[in-house]
């Protein structure tokens, strides 16, 4: 009588509970669908649209992967430009962060200080890069350090607006609760605002992340000095017609926007996964 | 309706009345004494200033006229949502006031086991707030408040978004709780049933601006048992509460 209840039971949990290979298949399935068709219509571009001496408009995949990826020097020089933009990148949002992090709290604290600071930081972020490149190169020269200031200039805003917006998100009853118990600006910050505050702090760290990485190439385009970057290296490949080596930087690039934007996402689902509700988190 | 003088008593309102920045008239002349042993409901017509009242007995208002006295140091209160902080797995929400009152980390885990026990959450530890019903939240939520041995209990309409069983089964717990603690209990709701069923005293209150308009002492021994729903007595208590409640619509 166990044995067969305990039967059912595992066959209605394995009813319920789609396999692993089913939950596999539907999360890979559609993207390599998806990638195969991109392949294919890129080899239609290549060979069945462009002739061959404007081929370099568009170079197949496989002359990519051999030339950008498997020749030894290619490789070498494209990986550790990557490196230098991972170094600008990181290093830009890790400022980001930590001043996003500080504006944000400041502005939670007092209205006059979030009516004071924010629209300077609306403003900050709707200036065109273009437009300050001369002034930043004037204060911050024209190396690494004027790329991690465009970085942050890029990346800070979505971290202001989202972890503001998560500070501010905690319900009037729970604030009630707090000042019913004579709980401390600090310890309302601690126990309540900030906790209430992940989902949305997570949010803008994986948009800022990708930024960052987009900060850290673009910055590269305009200030070249010292070690070259991956935006260096697209801006030299382009002006020479080197198709091949040019999609391996991209292709690069994109792999290290989408790395930061998983990291951040594996993070969230560690912090937040557990409790939240909507339990959305992606890794 | 005078004030009846108690020195004894654990709340006590004193023409109290309350008048928003707007303009509106919320609250005029509320006088009464609650003192441990006594639980008393207030019901009314929806705005006419009922949750008001319990906010200005918290200190989370204060009022334009009259005094409140009452220890704020270890108030129960519990509100119309469970506001249990979803991070938290339900012993750590347990946990929360005894916290924010600085209680040691020893007692703190005694306490919380404690009222856990009472309000009959053990196995639920570990489990967060979205992963519990509606009831279990205001269980959850009741614990809470009893980690601090509360003197004085509000209760703003707790039970309200729950279903009609769970209601009755929360209103039982919380009259068995009210009996075993002792506390002084003022009780908000629209449900004249569950204010007859669970008080000593149901007051009822007008439309805006809220004054006292009447007064029931409710005279059924405790424990409650379920079936009082169902006795004569009950019914024509509820109808006399009720007339009184039409009444003061009007």
């Amino acid at each position: 009588m166990n044995t067969t209840k305990q039967k059912r039971s595992a066959s209605a949990a394995s009813l319920s509970q789609p396999s692993k290979i089913h939950r596999y298949t539907a999360a890979f399935l559609p993207p390599l669908i998806l990638g195969a068709g991109v392949i294919g219509l890129w080899y239609y571009i290549s060979f069945g649209l462009l002739e061959e001496k404007r081929r370099f408009l568009l170079r197949p995949i496989h002359s990519v992967i051999d030339v950008g990826f498997l020749d030894g020097d290619n490789r070498s020089e494209s990986l550790k430009a990557l490196w230098s933009s991972t170094e600008v990148a990181l290093i830009g949002l890790s400022i980001a962060i930590g001043l996003g992090f500080v504006l944000a709290i400041l502005m939670s604290q007092a209205k006059f200080l979030e009516r004071a600071i924010f629209p300077y930081m609306v403003t900050l972020q709707a200036i065109p890069i273009l437009a300050i490149v001369p002034l930043i190169s004037f204060w911050f020269g024209t190396g690494q350090r004027s790329r991690v200031v465009v970085c942050v200039i890029i990346a800070l805003f979505p971290i202001i607006v989202n972890t503001l917006f998560g500070l501010q998100s905690a319900e009037r009853g729970m604030h009630d609760l707090f000042t019913l118990h004579h709980a401390n600006r600090f310890t309302r910050l601690r126990k309540l605002m900030f906790p209430a505050a992940l989902p949305a702090v997570f949010a803008g760290l994986r948009i800022s992340a990708g930024l960052s990485v987009i900060g850290a190439i673009v910055g590269d385009f305009f200030f070249g000095k010292g070690e070259a970057g991956i935006g260096q290296m697209l801006k030299k490949h382009a002006n020479r017609l080197n198709g091949e080596e040019l999609l391996a930087c991209v292709i690069l690039s994109s792999a290290l926007g989408v790395l930061v934007f998983w990291i951040f996402g594996v993070i969230q689902n560690k912090a937040v996964g557990r409790w939240h509700e909507s339990n959305s988190a992606t890794s | 309706m005078n004030k009846d003088l108690n020195t004894s008593a654990s709340l006590s309102f004193d023409d109290i009345g309350m008048i928003f920045p707007d303009g509106t008239e919320a609250l005029q002349n509320i006088t009464f004494d609650l003192s441990r042993g006594e639980f008393v409901t207030i019901v009314g017509p929806s705005g006419c200033g009922k949750s008001t009242l319990l906010k200005i007995a918290s200190g989370l208002l204060e009022p334009t006229n009259g005094s409140v006295e009452v220890d704020r140091e270890r108030l129960g209160y519990v509100f119309q949502d469970a506001t249990l902080l979803p991070w938290r797995t339900v012993s750590k929400n347990v946990e929360l006031l005894a916290e924010l009152h600085g209680t040691d980390a020893q007692e703190r885990k005694r306490l919380v086991q404690e009222s856990i026990e009472l309000v009959g959450l053990e196995g639920f530890e570990n489990h967060y707030p979205k992963s519990l019903s509606g009831g279990m939240k205001m269980r959850c939520s009741l614990a809470r408040s009893l980690t601090l041995k509360p003197p004085v209990f509000l209760f703003d309409e707790p039970f309200g978004a729950v279903d009609e069983i769970t209601r009755e089964h929360l209103n039982e717990e919380t009259q068995q709780l009210f009996k075993q603690e002792g506390f002084a209990g003022l009780f908000i709701t629209h449900s004249i049933s569950e204010a007859v069923f669970m008080s000593t005293k149901v007051l009822v209150m007008s439309a805006r601006p809220g004054r006292i308009v009447a007064e029931f002492e409710i005279p059924f021994e405790y424990p409650r048992k379920p079936d009082l729903r169902f006795d004569a007595d009950f019914a024509e208590m509820c109808g006399k509460v009720s007339v009184e409640l039409r009444g003061s619509h009007s």
